[in-house]
Protein backbone atom coordinates (compact mmCIF):
# COMPACT_ATOMS: atom_id res chain seq x y z
CA UNK A 1 0.00 0.00 0.00
CA UNK A 2 1.14 3.60 -0.73
CA UNK A 3 0.50 4.57 2.84
CA UNK A 4 2.82 2.17 4.27
CA UNK A 5 5.55 2.31 1.55
CA UNK A 6 6.08 6.19 2.27
CA UNK A 7 6.27 5.49 5.96
CA UNK A 8 8.82 3.06 5.33
CA UNK A 9 10.58 5.90 3.39
CA UNK A 10 10.34 8.31 5.67
CA UNK A 11 12.05 5.84 8.41
CA UNK A 12 14.62 5.16 6.67
CA UNK A 13 15.70 9.00 5.83
CA UNK A 14 15.30 9.93 9.80
CA UNK A 15 17.91 6.54 9.83
CA UNK A 16 20.04 8.38 8.14
CA UNK A 17 19.28 11.86 9.81
CA UNK A 18 20.07 10.00 12.86
CA UNK A 19 23.61 8.68 11.26
CA UNK A 20 24.97 11.97 9.78
CA UNK A 21 23.39 14.06 12.97
CA UNK A 22 26.17 11.96 15.11
CA UNK A 23 29.30 12.54 13.61
CA UNK A 24 32.33 14.46 14.90
CA UNK A 25 32.86 17.39 12.94
CA UNK A 26 36.13 18.92 12.92
CA UNK A 27 36.94 23.28 13.35
CA UNK A 28 36.83 24.71 9.59
CA UNK A 29 40.27 26.34 10.25
CA UNK A 30 42.06 23.17 11.23
CA UNK A 31 40.71 21.42 8.35
CA UNK A 32 41.70 24.21 5.70
CA UNK A 33 45.44 24.37 7.64
CA UNK A 34 45.87 20.49 6.66
CA UNK A 35 44.52 21.30 3.61
CA UNK A 36 47.01 23.87 2.44
CA UNK A 37 49.52 22.40 4.03
CA UNK A 38 49.16 19.22 2.09
CA UNK A 39 49.22 21.50 -1.30
CA UNK A 40 52.07 23.27 -0.38
CA UNK A 41 54.35 20.05 0.71
CA UNK A 42 52.75 18.60 -2.79
CA UNK A 43 53.54 21.77 -4.96
CA UNK A 44 57.10 20.96 -5.94
CA UNK A 45 56.20 18.15 -7.07
CA UNK A 46 52.96 19.11 -9.03
CA UNK A 47 54.26 19.32 -13.29
CA UNK A 48 51.17 21.56 -13.92
CA UNK A 49 51.98 24.45 -11.26
CA UNK A 50 55.27 24.16 -11.65
CA UNK A 51 55.53 23.93 -15.23
CA UNK A 52 57.08 21.25 -17.09
CA UNK A 53 60.44 21.27 -19.09
CA UNK A 54 60.33 20.70 -22.79
CA UNK A 55 63.74 17.93 -22.14
CA UNK A 56 61.69 16.17 -19.78
CA UNK A 57 58.08 16.45 -21.49
CA UNK A 58 56.54 13.98 -23.09
CA UNK A 59 53.82 15.49 -24.61
CA UNK A 60 56.66 18.00 -26.31
CA UNK A 61 55.74 18.89 -29.66
CA UNK A 62 57.19 17.28 -32.19
CA UNK A 63 60.06 18.59 -33.71
CA UNK A 64 60.97 17.45 -37.45
CA UNK A 65 64.48 16.68 -38.36
CA UNK A 66 65.85 18.60 -41.48
CA UNK A 67 68.89 17.66 -43.16
CA UNK A 68 71.18 20.94 -43.91
CA UNK B 1 -0.04 12.98 16.29
CA UNK B 2 0.30 10.01 13.38
CA UNK B 3 3.12 8.54 12.82
CA UNK B 4 4.12 10.16 9.64
CA UNK B 5 3.30 13.60 11.18
CA UNK B 6 5.98 12.61 14.15
CA UNK B 7 8.65 10.89 11.98
CA UNK B 8 8.34 14.25 9.77
CA UNK B 9 8.77 16.53 13.22
CA UNK B 10 11.89 13.91 13.76
CA UNK B 11 13.75 15.01 10.39
CA UNK B 12 13.12 18.60 10.64
CA UNK B 13 14.68 18.54 14.17
CA UNK B 14 17.55 16.27 12.85
CA UNK B 15 18.42 18.69 10.34
CA UNK B 16 18.34 21.56 12.46
CA UNK B 17 20.82 19.98 14.25
CA UNK B 18 22.80 19.36 11.79
CA UNK B 19 22.72 22.81 10.10
CA UNK B 20 23.27 24.07 13.62
CA UNK B 21 26.38 21.50 14.29
CA UNK B 22 27.71 22.55 11.02
CA UNK B 23 27.69 26.38 11.93
CA UNK B 24 29.11 25.73 15.50
CA UNK B 25 32.66 24.87 13.98
CA UNK B 26 32.55 27.19 11.12
CA UNK B 27 34.95 29.73 12.39
CA UNK B 28 36.33 30.44 8.73
CA UNK B 29 36.32 29.81 5.73
CA UNK B 30 38.86 28.77 3.20
CA UNK B 31 39.81 32.06 1.24
CA UNK B 32 40.44 34.07 4.72
CA UNK B 33 42.28 30.87 5.81
CA UNK B 34 44.07 30.90 2.74
CA UNK B 35 45.12 34.94 2.89
CA UNK B 36 48.30 33.98 3.46
CA UNK B 37 49.45 31.72 1.36
CA UNK B 38 50.92 32.86 -1.81
CA UNK B 39 48.93 32.60 -4.93
CA UNK B 40 49.04 29.87 -7.60
CA UNK B 41 50.79 31.12 -10.37
CA UNK B 42 48.96 32.23 -13.90
CA UNK B 43 48.95 29.08 -15.03
CA UNK B 44 49.24 29.38 -19.07
CA UNK B 45 49.42 25.56 -20.72
CA UNK B 46 49.76 25.21 -24.52
CA UNK B 47 47.67 22.42 -26.04
CA UNK B 48 50.47 19.72 -26.74
CA UNK B 49 47.94 17.29 -28.76
CA UNK B 50 44.42 16.77 -30.64
CA UNK B 51 43.58 14.31 -30.89
CA UNK B 52 41.44 13.39 -33.97
CA UNK B 53 39.19 10.40 -34.52
CA UNK B 54 35.66 10.67 -32.42
CA UNK B 55 33.05 11.48 -35.88
CA UNK B 56 30.46 12.64 -33.10
CA UNK B 57 30.05 14.24 -29.64
CA UNK B 58 32.17 13.15 -27.44
CA UNK B 59 31.00 12.32 -23.74
CA UNK B 60 33.52 11.37 -21.52
CA UNK B 61 37.58 9.82 -21.00
CA UNK B 62 39.33 8.01 -18.67
CA UNK B 63 43.16 8.03 -18.24
CA UNK B 64 45.49 4.81 -17.62
CA UNK B 65 47.12 4.10 -14.89
CA UNK B 66 50.16 3.69 -16.81
CA UNK B 67 49.71 7.63 -17.22
CA UNK B 68 50.28 7.23 -21.06
CA UNK B 69 46.92 5.23 -22.72
CA UNK B 70 42.83 6.93 -22.02
CA UNK B 71 40.21 5.54 -23.38
CA UNK B 72 37.16 8.33 -24.91
CA UNK B 73 33.44 7.64 -25.12
CA UNK B 74 31.81 9.17 -28.51
CA UNK B 75 28.34 8.93 -29.39
CA UNK B 76 29.70 7.91 -32.63
CA UNK B 77 29.65 4.87 -30.98
CA UNK B 78 32.72 3.66 -30.11
CA UNK B 79 35.44 3.76 -27.49
CA UNK B 80 39.02 4.32 -28.70
CA UNK B 81 41.70 3.95 -26.29
CA UNK B 82 44.61 6.30 -27.63
CA UNK B 83 48.59 6.47 -26.69
CA UNK B 84 48.55 10.17 -25.76
CA UNK B 85 52.24 10.01 -26.59
CA UNK B 86 52.09 9.45 -29.83
CA UNK B 87 48.90 10.94 -30.25
CA UNK B 88 48.17 7.40 -32.03
CA UNK B 89 44.87 5.38 -31.72
CA UNK B 90 45.75 1.92 -30.14
CA UNK B 91 42.17 0.36 -30.30
CA UNK B 92 38.82 0.90 -31.38
CA UNK B 93 36.04 -0.93 -29.66
CA UNK B 94 32.65 -0.81 -31.19
CA UNK B 95 29.53 -0.44 -28.73
CA UNK B 96 25.97 -1.95 -29.22
CA UNK B 97 24.48 1.18 -28.25
CA UNK B 98 25.88 3.96 -29.29
CA UNK B 99 24.42 6.18 -26.60
CA UNK B 100 27.18 6.27 -24.28
CA UNK B 101 27.64 8.88 -21.31
CA UNK B 102 30.67 7.14 -19.67
CA UNK B 103 33.72 4.83 -20.03
CA UNK B 104 36.82 3.84 -17.65
CA UNK B 105 40.29 2.00 -17.58
CA UNK B 106 40.80 -0.66 -14.62
CA UNK B 107 43.65 0.25 -12.74
CA UNK B 108 45.42 -2.54 -14.34
CA UNK B 109 44.97 -2.05 -17.85
CA UNK B 110 43.42 -5.07 -19.01
CA UNK B 111 39.90 -4.00 -18.67
CA UNK B 112 37.85 -0.71 -20.51
CA UNK B 113 33.86 -0.29 -19.55
CA UNK B 114 31.10 1.61 -21.02
CA UNK B 115 27.56 2.55 -20.51
CA UNK B 116 24.70 4.87 -21.47
CA UNK B 117 21.30 4.84 -21.82
CA UNK B 118 21.23 1.29 -22.25
CA UNK B 119 21.65 1.14 -18.69
CA UNK B 120 24.35 -1.09 -18.40
CA UNK B 121 27.60 -1.06 -17.88
CA UNK B 122 29.67 -3.60 -20.46
CA UNK B 123 33.06 -4.10 -19.54
CA UNK B 124 35.63 -5.48 -22.26
CA UNK B 125 39.01 -7.18 -22.11
CA UNK B 126 41.60 -5.50 -24.07
CA UNK B 127 44.02 -7.97 -23.42
CA UNK B 128 42.65 -10.90 -25.52
CA UNK B 129 43.67 -10.87 -29.45
CA UNK B 130 40.70 -9.84 -30.37
CA UNK B 131 38.91 -7.30 -28.03
CA UNK B 132 35.90 -8.95 -25.93
CA UNK B 133 33.23 -8.28 -24.11
CA UNK B 134 33.67 -9.53 -20.70
CA UNK B 135 30.78 -8.77 -19.02
CA UNK B 136 27.32 -7.08 -19.67
CA UNK B 137 25.71 -5.24 -15.73
CA UNK B 138 22.18 -5.33 -16.28
CA UNK B 139 20.21 -4.86 -13.00
CA UNK B 140 19.92 -0.46 -13.09
CA UNK B 141 16.44 0.57 -14.07
CA UNK B 142 18.17 3.81 -15.36
CA UNK B 143 20.69 5.24 -17.74
CA UNK B 144 24.47 4.83 -16.58
CA UNK B 145 26.34 8.22 -15.79
CA UNK B 146 29.37 6.86 -14.54
CA UNK B 147 31.59 3.91 -13.61
CA UNK B 148 35.19 3.91 -11.69
CA UNK B 149 36.70 0.07 -11.50
CA UNK B 150 38.25 -0.44 -8.28
CA UNK B 151 39.82 -3.71 -9.53
CA UNK B 152 39.65 -6.53 -12.31
CA UNK B 153 37.14 -7.58 -10.18
CA UNK B 154 35.18 -5.37 -9.36
CA UNK B 155 33.38 -2.14 -10.88
CA UNK B 156 31.23 0.77 -9.05
CA UNK B 157 28.30 2.15 -10.96
CA UNK B 158 26.14 5.81 -11.12
CA UNK B 159 23.13 5.80 -12.53
CA UNK B 160 19.95 7.82 -13.36
CA UNK B 161 17.49 5.37 -11.37
CA UNK B 162 19.32 7.69 -8.34
CA UNK B 163 21.28 4.65 -7.09
CA UNK B 164 24.90 3.84 -7.42
CA UNK B 165 26.01 0.23 -7.15
CA UNK B 166 29.15 -2.42 -6.85
CA UNK B 167 29.34 -5.66 -9.27
CA UNK B 168 31.53 -8.46 -9.22
CA UNK B 169 32.60 -8.80 -12.11
CA UNK B 170 32.68 -12.33 -12.02
CA UNK B 171 29.26 -13.35 -11.34
CA UNK B 172 28.17 -10.06 -13.09
CA UNK B 173 25.82 -9.13 -9.57
CA UNK B 174 25.00 -6.35 -7.71
CA UNK B 175 26.94 -6.81 -4.25
CA UNK B 176 25.94 -3.56 -2.81
CA UNK B 177 23.19 -1.23 -4.11
CA UNK B 178 23.69 2.33 -2.47
CA UNK B 179 20.69 3.70 -1.57
CA UNK B 180 19.61 7.47 -0.13
CA UNK B 181 19.63 10.24 -3.63
CA UNK B 182 16.26 11.69 -4.62
CA UNK B 183 17.20 12.65 -7.86
CA UNK B 184 19.55 11.13 -11.12
CA UNK B 185 23.06 10.39 -10.09
CA UNK B 186 25.56 11.92 -12.39
CA UNK B 187 28.90 10.83 -11.27
CA UNK B 188 30.87 9.48 -8.75
CA UNK B 189 34.85 9.48 -7.42
CA UNK B 190 36.90 6.51 -5.89
CA UNK B 191 38.75 7.81 -2.43
CA UNK B 192 42.42 7.71 -2.84
CA UNK B 193 42.39 4.74 0.00
CA UNK B 194 39.62 2.73 -2.12
CA UNK B 195 37.38 2.37 1.07
CA UNK B 196 34.46 5.06 0.27
CA UNK B 197 33.33 6.84 -2.41
CA UNK B 198 31.47 10.12 -3.55
CA UNK B 199 28.64 10.29 -5.56
CA UNK B 200 26.86 13.69 -7.15
CA UNK B 201 23.19 13.98 -8.09
CA UNK B 202 20.34 16.03 -9.92
CA UNK B 203 19.20 16.36 -6.35
CA UNK B 204 21.85 18.93 -5.82
CA UNK B 205 23.45 16.74 -3.40
CA UNK B 206 27.11 15.12 -3.14
CA UNK B 207 27.00 11.99 -0.93
CA UNK B 208 29.57 9.96 1.07
CA UNK B 209 29.74 6.30 1.30
CA UNK B 210 31.48 3.40 2.65
CA UNK B 211 31.80 0.85 -0.48
CA UNK B 212 31.89 -2.13 2.01
CA UNK B 213 28.81 -1.37 4.24
CA UNK B 214 26.82 0.05 1.81
CA UNK B 215 26.38 3.25 4.43
CA UNK B 216 26.11 6.79 3.68
CA UNK B 217 28.34 8.54 5.65
CA UNK B 218 27.77 12.62 4.83
CA UNK B 219 25.86 14.19 2.92
CA UNK B 220 26.71 17.82 1.21
CA UNK B 221 24.35 20.22 0.55
CA UNK B 222 25.11 24.00 -1.42
CA UNK B 223 24.38 23.42 -4.93
CA UNK B 224 21.06 24.83 -6.09
CA UNK B 225 21.19 22.10 -9.48
CA UNK B 226 22.48 18.94 -10.67
CA UNK B 227 25.95 17.79 -9.79
CA UNK B 228 27.87 17.05 -12.86
CA UNK B 229 31.17 16.46 -11.55
CA UNK B 230 33.12 14.85 -8.31
CA UNK B 231 36.63 14.06 -7.19
CA UNK B 232 38.40 13.85 -4.36
CA UNK B 233 41.38 16.23 -3.19
CA UNK B 234 44.43 13.87 -3.33
CA UNK B 235 44.28 14.17 0.65
CA UNK B 236 41.28 12.05 0.66
CA UNK B 237 40.19 14.86 3.18
CA UNK B 238 38.18 16.77 0.43
CA UNK B 239 35.97 16.26 -2.45
CA UNK B 240 35.62 19.17 -5.28
CA UNK B 241 32.37 19.07 -7.17
CA UNK B 242 31.02 21.27 -10.37
CA UNK B 243 27.38 21.81 -11.23
CA UNK B 244 24.62 22.91 -13.31
CA UNK B 245 24.30 26.00 -10.59
CA UNK B 246 27.27 27.16 -12.86
CA UNK B 247 29.84 26.92 -9.43
CA UNK B 248 32.36 24.44 -8.42
CA UNK B 249 32.50 23.78 -4.85
CA UNK B 250 35.25 22.20 -2.09
CA UNK B 251 33.94 20.45 0.84
CA UNK B 252 35.94 19.38 3.84
CA UNK B 253 35.15 15.71 4.99
CA UNK B 254 36.15 16.63 8.27
CA UNK B 255 34.29 19.73 8.47
CA UNK B 256 31.50 18.46 6.97
CA UNK B 257 30.49 21.19 5.31
CA UNK B 258 31.39 23.75 2.05
CA UNK B 259 34.44 25.43 2.92
CA UNK B 260 34.80 27.45 -0.61
CA UNK B 261 32.68 28.14 -3.78
CA UNK B 262 34.47 29.00 -7.19
CA UNK B 263 32.26 31.13 -8.87
CA UNK B 264 32.12 34.55 -11.19
CA UNK B 265 29.61 36.58 -12.05
CA UNK B 266 30.43 36.31 -15.43
CA UNK B 267 30.40 33.21 -15.74
CA UNK B 268 26.31 31.70 -16.34
CA UNK B 269 27.58 28.17 -17.81
CA UNK B 270 26.59 24.89 -15.89
CA UNK B 271 29.85 23.04 -14.89
CA UNK B 272 30.12 19.47 -16.82
CA UNK B 273 33.56 18.33 -15.63
CA UNK B 274 36.67 18.26 -13.41
CA UNK B 275 39.37 17.54 -12.44
CA UNK B 276 42.48 18.28 -10.03
CA UNK B 277 46.24 18.68 -10.45
CA UNK B 278 48.42 16.30 -8.42
CA UNK B 279 48.65 18.44 -5.84
CA UNK B 280 45.00 19.35 -5.70
CA UNK B 281 45.92 23.19 -5.66
CA UNK B 282 44.61 23.99 -9.35
CA UNK B 283 40.66 22.99 -10.50
CA UNK B 284 40.26 22.30 -14.06
CA UNK B 285 36.84 22.83 -14.51
CA UNK B 286 34.95 22.38 -18.11
CA UNK B 287 31.97 24.75 -18.69
CA UNK B 288 28.97 24.39 -21.22
CA UNK B 289 30.62 27.72 -22.90
CA UNK B 290 33.31 25.37 -24.31
CA UNK B 291 36.15 26.59 -21.94
CA UNK B 292 37.72 25.12 -18.81
CA UNK B 293 38.65 27.19 -16.35
CA UNK B 294 41.78 26.84 -13.73
CA UNK B 295 40.91 27.45 -10.47
CA UNK B 296 43.11 27.93 -7.22
CA UNK B 297 41.90 25.68 -4.70
CA UNK B 298 42.63 27.47 -1.94
CA UNK B 299 42.34 31.04 -2.86
CA UNK B 300 39.11 30.79 -4.73
CA UNK B 301 40.57 32.52 -7.93
CA UNK B 302 40.66 31.94 -11.46
CA UNK B 303 44.44 31.59 -12.31
CA UNK B 304 43.64 30.44 -16.02
CA UNK B 305 41.57 29.26 -18.97
CA UNK B 306 42.23 26.84 -21.35
CA UNK B 307 40.53 27.85 -24.86
CA UNK B 308 40.58 26.15 -28.01
CA UNK B 309 37.27 23.36 -28.25
CA UNK B 310 34.54 24.69 -30.64
CA UNK B 311 31.72 23.15 -28.52
CA UNK B 312 31.01 22.27 -25.21
CA UNK B 313 34.25 20.91 -22.79
CA UNK B 314 32.24 17.85 -21.59
CA UNK B 315 34.93 15.69 -19.68
CA UNK B 316 38.60 16.56 -17.81
CA UNK B 317 41.11 14.46 -16.69
CA UNK B 318 44.74 14.28 -15.47
CA UNK B 319 46.68 10.94 -15.12
CA UNK B 320 48.28 10.00 -12.15
CA UNK B 321 51.24 11.44 -12.24
CA UNK B 322 49.95 14.95 -12.98
CA UNK B 323 52.01 15.80 -16.11
CA UNK B 324 48.79 17.42 -18.52
CA UNK B 325 45.21 17.70 -18.30
CA UNK B 326 43.04 16.49 -21.02
CA UNK B 327 39.67 17.98 -22.29
CA UNK B 328 37.20 15.99 -24.36
CA UNK B 329 34.53 17.98 -26.45
CA UNK B 330 31.35 18.18 -28.23
CA UNK B 331 33.65 19.59 -31.34
CA UNK B 332 34.84 15.71 -30.87
CA UNK B 333 38.46 16.36 -30.18
CA UNK B 334 40.35 15.51 -27.05
CA UNK B 335 43.10 17.59 -26.66
CA UNK B 336 46.42 17.57 -24.18
CA UNK B 337 47.74 20.18 -22.15
CA UNK B 338 50.15 21.02 -20.18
Amino acid sequence: MSGSSSIVTMKKVVQQLRFEANINRVKVSQAAAELQQFCIQNAVQDPLLTGVSSSTNPFRTQKVCSFL
Amino acid sequence: MGEMEQMKKEAEGLKTQIEAARKAVNDTDMASAAAGVAPAPRVQLKTRRTLKGHLAKIYAMHWCTDNRLMVSASQDGKLLIWDSHSGNKVNAVPLKSSWVMTCAYAPSGNLVASGGLDNMCTVYNLKTPVIKTVKELDAHAGYLSCCRFLSDNEILTASGDTTCALWDLETGKQTTVFLSHVGDCMCLALSPDNNSFISGACDSLAKLWDIRDGQCKQTFLGHTSDINAISFLPSGNAVVTGSDDCTCKMYDLRADQEVICYQDAALNSGVTSLALSMSGRLVFAGYDDFNCNIWDSLKGEKVGVLSGHDNRVSCTGVPADGMCVCTGSWDSFLKIWN
